[in-house]
């Protein structure tokens, strides 16, 4: 993890430098995370989240080996040895409850994650191999958790695996078989459940690895900043230990305030109660909905409801959710303003207020049953989403006027806490 | 190139959209949703507090045990109670003797095999034994009771929304269906072999009411009247203990964790202001 402008690692300790000669580990922490990453000083708390995503990634790793422990994959046994867990396991009702609300926060941590990134231009050259990876840990969260819901086979979990997969059903001609072969069957069963399992335990390691890229990628320009000014002395910058392996201490108790008083005094807040009753393909629940993180897109699948001539609206509906993430891939291309942050960019400003506003509207609707006038109002939400990543951002970023941007990151900092004095002067010549 | 791609996939989508809500929209004017019965007849649950309600309330043992004497008597009859075994009544104030006998005694008896000849038998069930099943297949539960399967109850409080008060709910709920229900919505008359309630989700379920009479069950020497209310109160707080039984648990470990947690974030927050301290003055 070299990058151009890292410290030199100079081990003074014999067995750092016996160790380092062999195996370069001490020099890539110090690198990555240690006093040898220099990093904006102006970072606010919206910074903290990536750490705090990486946290919420070893809950769920820690506490879902330990599930998958008292686990058995099979249908005929599947719900009743999470509820053994639930009973009979020393402290089994902990790491159960933490692993579905850590789920829960993971998706928090990463959307808070991904607001700082659109707000703040983190997507903006020279990141975007950054912001690439991030959206490819999103699109393998996002198929880990829909696996991992599926793994109690309760109601949720059952029909919700049918109408996930049933999403492929909706691509003219090879989409049934693609269905049939997804799921090892004509509907979820053992089969599905069995590969669930196995991709649901594979699936978070491979996440671990991009994520190892992403940080990688990220340590060849340095952090981001909320002025989006470049980095341009040392003044600028903090050694990340200690200053922000503090903050990010801070933050992380922080985090695991929120995540246990949720865990521990409302665990089954965010679930749902169909949940709680075994798969039974003879019933289907009255209101089929995904958990909370997948709203906002499910809301747009279910918005079309009128066929485009030959094109079904299943299938628009289907090809819809898919852009609707996809299109985030093509963000650094969209938006071609040089200024990356929000702060100095007034159009741009509203518009993302509006589109934030939007994603909750949807969410809440994807969470509502399909029933007017929810529909109506998630196609006018829906239209909307796609019209500001693609029409809007693009006209706002080549026709609008910026503010003017600071000089330095350290000009920024001590215009917010004010020059006292003729000292302050020397700082940014230091 | 890209951006002109995007511009016309969002022309697209977006309006698509746009055309897809005003057919929407033309159909939600020209011929408005006719309110279904549900709709206007299904009542939330009743208001009712519990020991257990708040963020940290605790069972009362000696309602769960009235509770579990409501269950014994009438609702085991035809419902299940598969993840709870005998020894969990420990948790109720039951000594392991007095756990013994319940279980030695319980009318159901638990499916064995003969050791003589191999034939299928039953036996007593023993405190490590899961409540037996009152029917032997989900074909013979139907069979004795119209056609409706009498659901497990082990998580039932957590299977609805508002369990605990649903519950209660439901089993108070039973009444004659409303004149103005049958005057509005003339083809919605409780089928022949179902029972209106309000407070189920179709309005008609198969369960005829379990509780009948005040009475119906005998409570011990110092327990309140066994009244309907008092009976659904107190097997309602049983039911939620069986879908949650380390409720207490789980609520004194959150008290410690977060006391732990706030001081030991106090400290970190203490340690960012001091390692900052020369960076967030104006030098």
């Amino acid at each position: 993890m070299s990058f151009p402008w890292a410290e030199q690692y100079t081990p003074k300790n014999p067995v750092m430098v016996w160790i380092d000669e062999k195996l370069p580990l001490p020099r890539l922490a110090y690198n990555a995370v240690g006093a040898g990453y220099p990093v904006p000083r102006n970072l606010n708390y919206f910074w903290n989240f990536g750490v705090l995503a990486g946290l919420a990634l070893v809950i769920q790793i820690v506490t879902g080996v330990i599930m998958a422990m008292h686990y058995g994959a099979n249908d005929l046994v599947a719900f009743s040895t999470v509820e053994q867990t639930m009973r009979d396991v020393n402290a089994g009702w902990l790491m159960r409850y933490a692993h579905a609300n850590g789920a829960s926060f993971f998706f928090i941590v990463v959307y808070l994650h991904i607001f700082r990134g659109l707000y703040f231009g983190s997507y903006k050259a020279p990141r975007e191999m950054v912001w690439l990876l991030g959206l490819v840990i999103f699109l393998l969260m996002m198929a880990t958790a829909f696996m991992g819901y599926v793994l109690p086979w309760g109601q949720m979990s059952y029909w919700g695996a049918k109408v996930i997969t049933g999403l492929f059903g909706a691509i003219p001609v090879v989409g049934e078989p693609i269905q049939t072969w997804l799921l090892g069957g004509f509907a979820p069963g053992n089969a599905s459940l069995n590969r669930f399992f196995s991709l649901h335990f594979l699936l978070p390691f491979v996440i671990a690895g991009v994520i190892i890229l992403h940080i990688w990628a990220l340590h060849i320009p340095g952090s981001s900043n909320p002025t989006g000014v470049e980095v341009k002395g040392p003044q600028d910058t903090v050694p990340f230990h200690p200053y922000y392996t503090a903050k990010d201490g801070f933050g992380a108790g922080v985090f695991l305030i929120a995540f246990c008083a949720l865990l521990f005094f409302a665990p089954n807040f965010l679930g749902h109660p169909d949940n709680y009753i075994e798969a039974n393909p003879l019933s289907t629940p009255a209101h089929i909905v995904p958990e909370w993180y997948f709203w906002p897109f499910y809301a747009i699948l279910r918005a079309f409801t009128v066929d485009f001539f030959f094109v079904p609206a299943k299938l628009l509906g289907v090809l819809a959710m898919f852009a609707s993430i996809l299109l985030l891939f093509f963000l650094p291309w969209l938006d071609t303003s040089p200024v990356r942050s929000g702060k100095y960019r007034p159009t741009f400003n509203k518009f993302f207020w509006i589109l934030c506003l939007d994603v909750l509207i949807l969410g809440w609707l994807g969470g509502a049953p399909a029933e007017e006038p929810y529909v109506m109002m998630s196609q006018l939400a829906g239209a909307y989403y796609f019209a500001h990543f693609l029409i809007i951002l693009p006209l706002i970023s080549r026709f609008e006027k910026p503010l003017p941007l600071p000089g330095s990151i350290t000009e920024a900092v001590l215009a917010k806490y004010g020059k006292t004095d003729g000292e302050t002067v020397a700082v940014p010549a230091e | 190139m890209v951006r002109i791609g995007a511009f016309l996939v969002g022309l697209f989508f977006a309006g698509w959209l746009f055309i897809s809500f005003l057919v929407g929209a033309v159909a939600y004017v020209s011929e408005p949703p006719q309110p279904t019965v549900e709709h206007e007849f299904h009542k939330p649950v009743k208001h009712v507090s519990f020991s257990f309600d708040g963020p940290l309330g605790k069972y009362d043992q000696a309602q769960l045990q009235r509770g579990f004497q409501v269950f014994k008597e009438v609702c085991s009859a035809c419902h299940s109670l598969k993840f709870v075994a005998f020894r969990d009544l420990q948790a109720l104030g039951y000594n392991e003797a007095e756990v013994k006998a319940i279980a030695k005694q319980w009318a159901i008896k638990t499916p064995s095999v003969d050791p003589a000849t191999g034939e299928a038998s039953s036996r007593d069930p023993v405190p490590s034994d899961h409540f037996p099943k009152p029917f032997a297949n989900n074909v013979a539960a139907a069979a004795a009771n119209n056609n409706a399967i009498p659901p497990d109850l082990s998580l039932m409080t957590k299977a609805r929304h508002h369990g605990s008060a649903y519950v209660y709910s439901l089993l108070t709920g039973f009444q004659a269906q409303p004149a103005e229900l049958l005057k509005e919505f003339p083809d919605a008359k409780t089928p022949e072999g179902l029972h209106y309630n309000p407070y189920f989700p179709n309005l008609n379920l198969a369960m005829a009411p379990p509780l009948t009479a005040d009475g119906q069950v005998t409570y011990g020497p110092g327990q309140p009247k066994p009244t309907v209310d008092q009976m659904a109160q107190d097997v309602s707080a049983f039911l939620t203990w069986t879908a949650e039984p380390k409720l207490e648990n789980r609520r004194r470990a959150g008290l410690a964790t977060l006391i732990f947690l706030l001081i030991a974030t106090g400290l970190a927050y203490m340690s960012y202001q001091n390692i900052w301290a020369d960076k967030k003055k104006a030098a």
